[in-house]
């Protein structure tokens, strides 16, 4: 359990309000109990998330965090053979698995690729997003039905959409080729070559993020006082300054939280990779993600305890990303 | 409109076209005079279309092209002409010769009491959030936002075996409980954004008239906060029917797999069934599609409403 139902606190400051027409206390209550005859109704709202989130997150965590300790793989792990029940022979061995990760080059490599993918991923949505969302804030004809065609990609579930993909983009009869071809281009390798599947798959995530970003920066738009822009235009600014000064500005708390939440997405996206080149080819375009998915589910032994703490160093890295960023958010006034 | 008008139009119009970024066109700087605010000048006009048919196009033609693959028979998949000889033998085939609809129902329930649940305990997380301040809550938000980016990787060989050890393995109840994890973080910042929004005057006028907070809750604030609720129930509906890398994880043999699982079945190293897969994806993109024509209503209120309170 996360919430300190242990912990004395003082008394909240909107109590009152939470405490309604409920009896004020016992006699002589405690500070728990006191705590808890004013929060239990917030409590017991929050209990099931908090319920499903200890046992199906904190516990595996807590599994995967020990696991990365020991140098389990497929053949000591606990396991059954028909009838027979074999012991897990696996034992701990300290940080050595961070020591060889941190000193092999190949997670280093993962990490900048991962790094690159994120970044341009994030960027090429993020800018797509605003500029569509800035075309289609006006009056326009057809304009449902631009939005409409605009927020597909979202609508159509990823996985479909990525086999979309690999169908259009087959090397020897894919759409795309077919095309250049008739264009007299010769056949590019999309997804068999490390330069040009990277391309490829970055292409396919900003398809599939712009809809998400297209949505969130239209509500934005649309929170932004009309007012602002015609004075802002009666004092003489250009469309460009006022996009400068009044769009981007006032996009800003929708935008940091929308990069955020994508940077992470983006970070941790497995499927997209994962369906479109299985990390290939060689392992051109694996991320960290599906690098350790590889570790604990396709190569043979199988490597538990080294993916779990690829796993942890991704974990860890997010965790500092995010405590940087809303740091940086505080800083400039934004806060929770 | 005068010619000198028109031809200050032209040229002003070209410079907007290469800055489209910005809302330019809104309004007009030179010809203020002759154009009244919010219109733009024809060239504008044409410039904005084009670059939004282009969006569009791009946007659409994934999905059209798989819809057009899967009636084209399944020798002619990669064929670059419009269907020729039009058949609906992949559906067919998909239909009734493949585990698809045992795919289908098995997705079916998991996202069905996904979505539900998921809605469900949100709304509550989401309004004890937005309005009460307890111990512990500070805690949660941070909890809520870390849950998201817990990577697959770390998680999944525990959950495997914690599944493993519950029986769960193979079961839809498994699959369920993961989603939850995945959908409930982001569903419950998005509630709390929406009920922000959402005057706490309402609730005390509840209060007044003698409802307890879970009254309050269930009968003024969640008929308030349906498009909240449209769009959380959009986001794990979609997040249950595409999820891949639990479902194929968790879920063996044949007719327990889910959708995401079995269509990975009809092009992998060994067989490149594009036909059967494309009509499968079809079928599949059509109840995502509807789903989505119902929340995209409320879509854009309910994202922001969460986005700019968070």
């Amino acid at each position: 359990m996360v919430v300190d139902t242990s912990r004395p606190v003082a008394r909240a400051a909107d109590a009152s309000r939470v405490r309604g027409r409920r009896d004020r206390g016992g006699k002589n209550p405690g500070r728990l109990r006191r705590s808890l005859s004013t929060h239990w109704y917030a409590w017991a709202m929050v209990a099931p998330v908090v319920a499903v989130i200890g046992v199906i997150v904190g516990y595996p965590l807590v599994r995967g965090v020990y696991l990365s300790t020991t140098n389990a793989d497929e053949a000591n792990v606990e396991r059954h053979i028909g009838v027979n029940h074999i012991p897990a022979t696996y034992e701990s061995v300290g940080l050595d698995n961070y020591t060889a990760i941190l000193s092999d080059g190949v997670f280093w490599d993962r990490l900048g690729w991962t790094v690159v993918w994120t970044v341009s991923c994030v960027a090429l949505s993020f800018t797509l997003g605003l500029g569509l969302a800035t075309l289609l804030n006006r009056k326009l004809a057809g304009r449902s039905l631009y939005r409409m065609a605009l927020i597909l990609p979202w609508a159509v579930p990823a996985f479909v959409s990525v086999f979309t993909w690999r169908l259009l983009f087959n090397e020897k009869k894919g759409l795309l080729n077919q095309l250049l071809a008739g264009g007299g281009i010769d056949a590019v390798p999309w997804l068999n070559d490390p330069t040009w599947a990277k391309l490829s798959v970055i292409t396919v995530n900003v398809w599939l993020g712009v809809p998400f970003m297209l949505v969130a920066m239209l509500g934005g738009l649309q929170s932004i006082p009309g007012e602002l822009y015609e004075a802002a235009e009666m004092d003489g600014a250009s469309p460009w300054q006022r996009f400068r000064h009044i769009t981007l500005p006032g996009l800003r708390t929708v935008s940091s939280t929308v990069i955020l939440i994508s940077g992470i997405w983006t970070f941790n996206m497995f499927p997209v990779i994962f369906l479109l080149t299985r990390g290939g080819p060689g392992d051109a375009t694996e991320i960290l993600v599906t690098y350790a998915y590889r570790l604990s589910f396709v190569v043979s032994p199988r490597d538990f305890s080294g993916s779990a703490a690829w796993g942890v160093l991704i974990l860890l890295l997010l965790s500092f990303f995010a405590v940087i960023y809303r740091r940086a958010l505080r800083k400039q006034g934004e806060v929770w | 409109m005068s010619t000198d008008a028109s031809a200050e139009t032209s040229t002003e119009t070209v410079t907007k076209t290469t800055a489209e970024t910005t809302d330019e066109a809104q309004q007009a700087t030179p010809v203020r005079k002759f154009r009244p605010r919010g219109e733009r000048g024809p060239l504008a006009s044409v410039g904005l279309h084009v670059t939004l048919l282009i969006a569009a196009a791009v946007a659409v033609l994934p999905p059209l092209w798989l819809l057009v693959t899967s009636f084209k028979p399944q020798s002619e998949a990669f064929s670059t002409a419009l269907v020729k000889d039009f058949t609906v033998a992949n559906y067919d085939h998909v239909l009734n010769d493949t585990h698809f609809l045992s795919w289908l129902a098995n997705s079916l329930l998991v996202v069905g009491l996904t979505t539900v649940i998921g809605v469900f305990i949100s709304a509550t997380t989401g309004y004890a959030v937005s309005r009460f301040k307890f111990p512990g809550m500070r805690p949660l938000m941070w909890l809520l936002l870390i849950t998201q980016m817990f990577p697959v990787a770390v998680l999944i060989v525990p959950l495997y075996n914690l599944l493993a050890s519950l029986g769960l393995l193979n079961q839809p109840v498994g699959l369920v409980i993961t989603y939850l994890t995945i959908a409930v973080p982001f569903c419950a910042w998005m509630m709390k954004g929406y009920f922000d929004t959402v005057p706490v005057e309402i609730d005390e006028a509840g209060r007044v008239d003698g409802l307890n907070p879970f009254g309050t809750f269930w009968r003024l604030i969640v008929p308030l906060a349906k498009p909240g609720l449209a769009v959380t129930g959009f986001y794990s509906f979609i997040t249950g029917w595409a999820e891949v890398a639990y479902a194929s994880a968790f879920m063996t043999g044949e007719e327990n797999l889910t959708l995401a699982g079995g269509l990975q079945t009809f092009v992998n190293q060994y067989t490149s069934d594009w036909g059967s897969l494309t009509a499968a994806a079809v079928i599949v993109a059509v109840p995502a599609a509807v789903i989505f024509g119902f929340a995209q209503r409320h879509l854009v209120s309910g994202l922001t409403a969460g986005a700019t309170k968070s």
